[in-house]
């Protein structure tokens, strides 16, 4: 069963279409970044998802049917947007919050308490929200996304604003997540942590999907025709079925004309005497995507 | 657990829990007590004593030797002033009084005492008066009807109807009394409960924790939820206030008494009580959660929740006008007016007699407005509870209603 099936999903306000006929799936076990520029269409998205606003026309349906209350008990969501009560402490926060997911209060209270202790934050049980640190406030909203135990979670900008060990902290915990089975969506603008955490991704813009698919399969798409040479040797005036050659500090980049492979190459490099240190395929960066693709539609 | 009861659960408890909330609530019965307390120790002290006291004078006219025991005053005589001066220096008397030979003509009677005052006690004044009287109408008329002059008058005023019959409230002005001190407590109460409930949403959407209620319940088991939860506190505030005022009425009346026994309230008039709570609240609180709806910050709602105290304490403003003329044209629309209407037809209830279709027509008009007031707050909530930064303007609004 698919954890998300939406399909030719429109949403328009009175001055612009902000999601137009956007179709994807996410399946159980994955980590699926959704990513794009701002204004993309991203967080409308998520927000249809969890019924908040409702779309002009498509369908969406999650954890195989239509959201409603009982299944909203089976979602977390941390929206980009976010806060808690600034008086409550931290304990009656999540436990309140957890219980609008329909947990009981004691063992709401226990799981808060094991999910705290993980995350280190036990010590700030009885503190009120307004005593945390932005960084601090954060990791007690993921708690309240994952304490009812969600098969769909939904996470938009989570590392915005924390520091480099709260980003590692969240990083392994949306990993072990995903290792307990559980279905994963990360909308960010950070290619960094979509390309080290995410399986699969939808990049939007302008409310249309652009790039949607296996993670690795597109970098392959998009992989260009160079490589990446560091030697030691003459490589010589002309290499043949290289094209051009681009001197940088540490290495070469030999340009393909396209009538060998790489592999080609490195065998007639070899076969030349030339001693390689490193011979690389190059493939570019998410962000090198990002831009690429979201420029053009923008240019 | 059903979720709007979970968000009724944690909105009325948050809301008995605020100090402003506890302060307001109490205030009224812990001030009453108090002045109570404070009445029965001041009476205390200044209860006449039961020791004789002795008042001397001197009678230049040869005609003042009845009465001389008013109470526990005696009246000692003297032959002159010198004679009487020496008694009061040495205390043997608190002071004299000469009445001299042309007392008849003139009326004129000099006091001496060695106590710095502003004014004669009353106890002494009425004592004197008394002892003038019963002395210049001595042997002339019988001594019942001496007592009669002394005490002519105990007032008491029956109201009748239109029909003759005895009207079920009496009591004239101290009735308004405890209906004003009411109707300023409901206008407090429905003031701040409204302020509560837009407080709450501007809070809610302010820091940002509207989405993740949002993804946990729907718009209407929030909005319910909080209305209800935040009500149902108001309506313990205004049921306590009902209890206390009946509780501090006939405790004031039994160990005070006086003009406090007099004040009669109809039971019908706390059942109104709680009836126009409650119409007035949901009209307010309806009207909160649409301002809460199209602003971004607290401060912002707040500067609305102004205009709600507006309404509620416009009818104040006016309340010696709406005292000599209770059933004035103006004042029957604005009972209808479903802004001014709850305060103002309690005000009224309190003066006069409402008639049942003014009392109806009010309802009525707050009933319809309500419901208006909710298609528009689902308006708006659909439309801008999760639109943060700028407020919308007017024009906007209505074009997307129209839209909507």
């Amino acid at each position: 069963m698919n954890a998300v099936e939406v399909k030719n999903i429109v949403k328009s306000y009175t001055d612009k279409v902000a999601v137009n006929d956007l179709s994807f799936l996410v399946s159980g076990n994955e980590i699926f970044g959704l990513i794009g520029p701002n204004g993309a269409g991203k967080t409308t998205t998520i927000r249809m998802m969890m019924d908040i606003i409702k779309p002009d026309s498509g369908k969406i349906n999650i954890l195989g049917e239509k959201l409603s209350e009982a299944s909203k008990n089976k979602l977390g969501y941390l929206p980009e947007e976010r806060g808690l009560y600034k008086k409550l402490t931290v304990i009656d926060s999540i436990i309140y919050l957890a219980s609008l997911k329909g947990m009981d209060r004691r063992m709401a209270k226990e799981r808060a308490e094991e999910l705290l202790k993980k995350t280190g934050m036990l010590a700030n049980r009885d503190k009120k929200i307004e005593e945390l640190s932005r960084g601090m406030g954060q990791i007690i909203q993921f708690i309240v996304t994952i304490i009812h135990d969600p098969q769909l979670v939904i996470l938009d900008e989570a590392f915005s604003g924390l520091d480099p060990v709260n980003t590692e902290l969240l990083k392994g915990l949306i990993v072990d997540l995903r290792n307990q089975g559980k279905a994963i969506i990360l909308s960010t603008h950070q290619m960094n942590q979509v390309e080290e955490l995410c399986d699969r991704i939808l990049m939007i813009d302008n409310g249309h999907a652009v790039l949607y698919g296996n993670l690795k399969e597109i970098k392959s798409n998009y992989k260009s025709n160079s490589v990446i040479l560091d030697f030691e040797g003459e490589l010589g005036q002309q290499v043949p079925g290289v094209a051009e050659k681009r001197v940088s500090k540490d290495y070469i980049e030999l340009i393909l004309d396209g009538s060998a492979t790489p592999k080609q190459i490195l065998e007639r490099l070899v076969n030349a005497g030339i001693t390689i240190n490193r011979f690389e395929v190059v493939i570019p960066s998410l962000n090198e995507i990002f831009l690429k693709v979201v420029g053009k539609n923008h240019e | 657990m059903n979720k709007t009861f979970l968000i009724f659960k944690h909105e009325f408890l948050s809301t008995i829990k605020r100090v402003g909330f506890i302060i307001l609530t109490f205030a009224l019965l812990v001030l009453a007590l108090l002045g109570i307390g404070i009445f029965h120790i001041t009476s205390g002290i200044a209860k006449p004593s039961a020791e004789i006291t002795k008042i001397g004078y001197v009678d230049e006219t040869g005609s003042f030797s009845q009465s001389t025991t008013e109470g526990n005053i005696i009246f000692v005589h003297f032959d002159n002033s010198n004679a009487a001066t020496q008694a009061l220096v040495k205390k043997d008397i608190t002071e004299f009084f000469v009445i001299p030979q042309d007392y008849i003509s003139k009326g004129l009677i000099e006091r001496y005492t060695m106590q710095k005052e502003v004014t004669p006690p009353a106890a002494t004044t009425n004592a004197v008066k008394n002892f003038v009287t019963s002395n210049l109408l001595a042997g002339r008329i019988s001594e019942t009807v001496i007592k009669r002059i002394e005490a002519p008058l105990n007032l008491v005023t029956i109201t009748l109807t239109l029909t003759g019959a005895v009207a079920s409230k009496q009591g004239g002005l101290i009735n308004l009394i405890i209906p004003g001190i009411f109707s300023f407590l409901l206008a407090f109460s429905l003031s701040f409960s409204s302020a509560y409930v837009l407080q709450g949403l501007g809070e809610e959407k302010e820091s940002r924790l509207m989405e993740i209620l949002l993804s946990s319940v729907s718009t209407r088991q929030l909005i319910v939820g909080k209305v209800l939860g935040i009500g149902a506190a108001g309506l313990v505030q205004v049921v306590i206030w009902v209890i206390s005022i009946r509780f501090l009425l006939n405790l004031a009346s039994s160990s005070i008494g006086g003009i406090i026994s007099m004040i009669k309230i109809p039971a019908n008039f706390w059942v109104f009580g709680v009836v126009y709570f409650i119409l007035g609240y949901s009209l307010f609180a309806v009207l909160s959660v649409s301002v809460a709806a199209i602003t971004s910050t607290v401060r912002e709602a707040q500067g609305f929740a102004g205009l709600f105290m507006l309404f509620s304490i416009a009818p104040f403003w006016f309340y010696s006008l709406l005292m000599l003329f209770p059933n004035n044209p103006i004042w029957i629309i604005f009972s209808i007016f479903p802004f001014s209407a709850p305060v103002l037809v309690m005000l009224r209830l309190g003066m006069t007699g409402v008639p049942a279709w003014q009392l109806i027509a009010s309802m009525a008009a707050i009933i319809l407005s309500i419901v208006g007031g909710l298609l528009l707050a689902a308006k708006l909530l659909r439309t801008y509870i999760l639109m943060y930064g700028k407020r919308p303007t007017l024009r906007e609004i209505i074009r997307n209603l129209k839209r909507e």
